[in-house]
């Protein structure tokens, strides 16, 4: 049976790689063609019908270009740089809580396998350290290349990354506080009634943790790492062939999982509204096994189906918001969302011990009362030129 | 029998493998034709200019210095908020636990408040930010000529 449990793991874990991959190969063209969408434009549709094998066009022409390092870089560095980006991004889907658990029958026996790579009781922290660890991979890759462009955007990103994750821990603990445990999938279960979902326990926490989100995956508005305007291409600007496609990859891998993330944070992971009754009908109907499974199968979609969305809003929010000045990124970072949280934390304990789960309602409806009746105003602009 | 952690380490392995194959198999399919112009650094087309190792704006070191504090902090803060909600010790104390744990994240997050408050009110937090300049130009033409002109027209439409 040991045996057994362990193939279906390395399975499993096969599966999660899989589906990472091909999540973000695709993103990329659901990315161009949201873009094509909201600009009016058709996006990607040479390629096969609709379009739909461009990413493997895109991953062809990578593996075909010329791959140049320059003479300046220091070498192994600069290939150490993408291989970390590309290591860390993979690495964090590992404790993500996919679906409930598969029922195997043996020898009479029912056999729970979750549907997740790992299930550690430390869950959280593995995905807040392996997030942290990111920032070395554009670090090392700017610095090795030995460009002016390339170490400024480097710092740049180190320096917003570092900043947003304080934030990010934060809104983080006001969640462990209601749940007390740091297993993810023990989050998710503490979230089985819909009302109960973090996002309306925690609204400000959820907005805190998305901001930063967008901020630890480089996304506009918070691109600045690589702002083509200023920067050419950021720390990315000499890279080029397998070593920019691992960068662009990391991207878009940090997107699904961080979706995964605030999916099964804040919106109940696998959970959504009378699942009990559907379980308790499927296993009624189909029997123990069969149903449960389909039961697991339909919590999955959901599941996905929450991704989905955030994926989507991610590329929404990035035809949206245009890029911040750094030192407003700076100042939202440091005097805005941190306060915010550190505040969040303490009225979410102070609610937790007269168990009222709701508390931090509070402080989102002062927030709209003064931002209602405070009379600033965004200054008038200054467009025309003046004149002498 | 694996632990969790040897499951994890697998998956670091399958993640380095993963890597591994996918530059091994780009190198065999990639051309590689180096010279001398391919292989210069950019910089948007001008002859590079002096090594990449610039003075940057201290301000960053200040940035990574505070976020050390605060996330070693933030740290500390992780095993308390697990232990915060119990219902088992909150039973055994009679309540007390609660009120206890939450004076002394109080204090904590009070000391930490004060370090942020600290570094604002000294101005370490504090960017430049640009002033734009507007273009000035010695001509004759009045300033509000282009508005007049609209003004003039735009009522005279049929």
């Amino acid at each position: 049976m040991d045996l057994t449990v362990l193939l279906v793991k390395g399975l499993i874990i096969l599966v999660i790689f899989g589906i990472t991959l091909l999540i973000a190969t695709y993103s990329t063209y659901a990315e161009r063609k949201v873009a094509a969408f909201l600009q009016d434009r058709l996006g990607p549709n040479r390629a096969g019908p609709f379009g739909l094998l461009q990413p493997i066009a895109d991953a062809g022409k990578m593996f075909f270009k010329e791959d140049f390092i320059p003479a300046q870089a220091s070498k192994w560095l600069f290939i150490l740089g993408p291989c970390l980006a590309m290591l860390t991004a993979l690495m964090s889907s590992a404790v993500i809580p996919f679906g409930d658990s598969i029922r195997l029958a043996w020898d009479g026996t029912n056999y729970d396998i979750p549907m997740q790579a790992i299930e550690i009781n430390i869950g959280v922290l593995y995905i807040f350290g392996v997030v942290s660890l990111g920032v070395y991979g554009i670090m090392v890759g700017g610095w090795a290349s030995n460009n002016k462009f390339s170490l400024l955007g480097a710092i740049r990103a180190a320096s917003q990354n570092i900043s947003y994750e304080i934030a990010l821990g934060l809104s983080l603990i006001a969640i462990l506080m209601m749940t007390g445990s740091l297993s993810l999938r023990a989050i998710v279960n503490e979230q089985a009634t819909f009302f109960e979902w973090n996002v309306f326990t925690q609204p400000l926490g959820f907005i805190i943790f998305l901001t930063c989100a967008f901020a630890e995956c480089n996304r506009t508005p918070f691109d600045l790492p690589e702002c083509e305007t200023e920067l050419v291409g950021g720390y990315h600007t000499e890279y080029s062939s397998m070593k920019l496609g691992f960068y662009l990859f990391a991207e878009y891998i940090n997107m699904f999982v961080s979706s995964a993330f605030i999916s099964s944070l804040y919106f109940g992971g696998y959970h959504y509204p009378f699942m009990n009754a559907v379980h308790d009908g499927l296993t009624g109907s189909l029997g123990e096994i069969a149903g449960h499974n389909i039961a697991t199968a339909i919590g999955t979609v959901v599941f996905f189906a929450k991704i989905f969305f955030f994926i989507f809003f991610f590329m929404w929010v990035r035809w949206t918001i245009p890029r911040f000045r750094y030192d407003q990124l700076m100042n939202l970072g440091w005097k805005s969302l941190i306060p915010l949280s550190i505040l969040n934390v303490v009225v979410t304990g102070a609610g937790l011990l007269y168990d009222i789960k709701y508390t931090t309602w509070l402080i989102v409806v002062v927030m709209v009362v003064l931002a209602l009746t405070s009379n600033a105003r965004a200054p008038k602009s200054q467009a025309a030129p003046q004149r002498a | 029998m694996l632990t969790d952690f040897g499951i994890i380490l697998l998956f670091i392995l399958a993640a380095f493998a993963f890597i591994g194959i996918v530059l091994f198999v780009a190198r065999l399919l990639r051309p590689n034709r180096p010279n001398e112009e391919k292989n210069s650094t950019y910089e948007s087309g001008e002859e590079p200019v002096g090594n990449a190792n610039i003075q940057f704006n201290i301000r960053y070191y200040v940035v990574a210095l505070v976020f050390v504090l605060f996330d070693v902090e933030l740290v500390f803060l992780f095993p308390w908020a697990t232990v915060f909600g119990q219902v088992r010790l909150i039973n055994e104390t009679n309540g007390s636990w609660g009120w206890f744990a939450l004076t002394e994240a109080f204090l904590f997050v009070g000391i930490l408040g004060l370090g942020l408050a600290y570094v604002w009110a000294k101005g370490y937090l504090d960017w430049v930010k640009p002033q734009p300049k507007i273009p000035r130009v010695d001509t004759n033409v009045p300033a509000d000529l282009y508005q007049r002109v609209n003004d003039k027209y735009s009522h005279s439409k049929p």
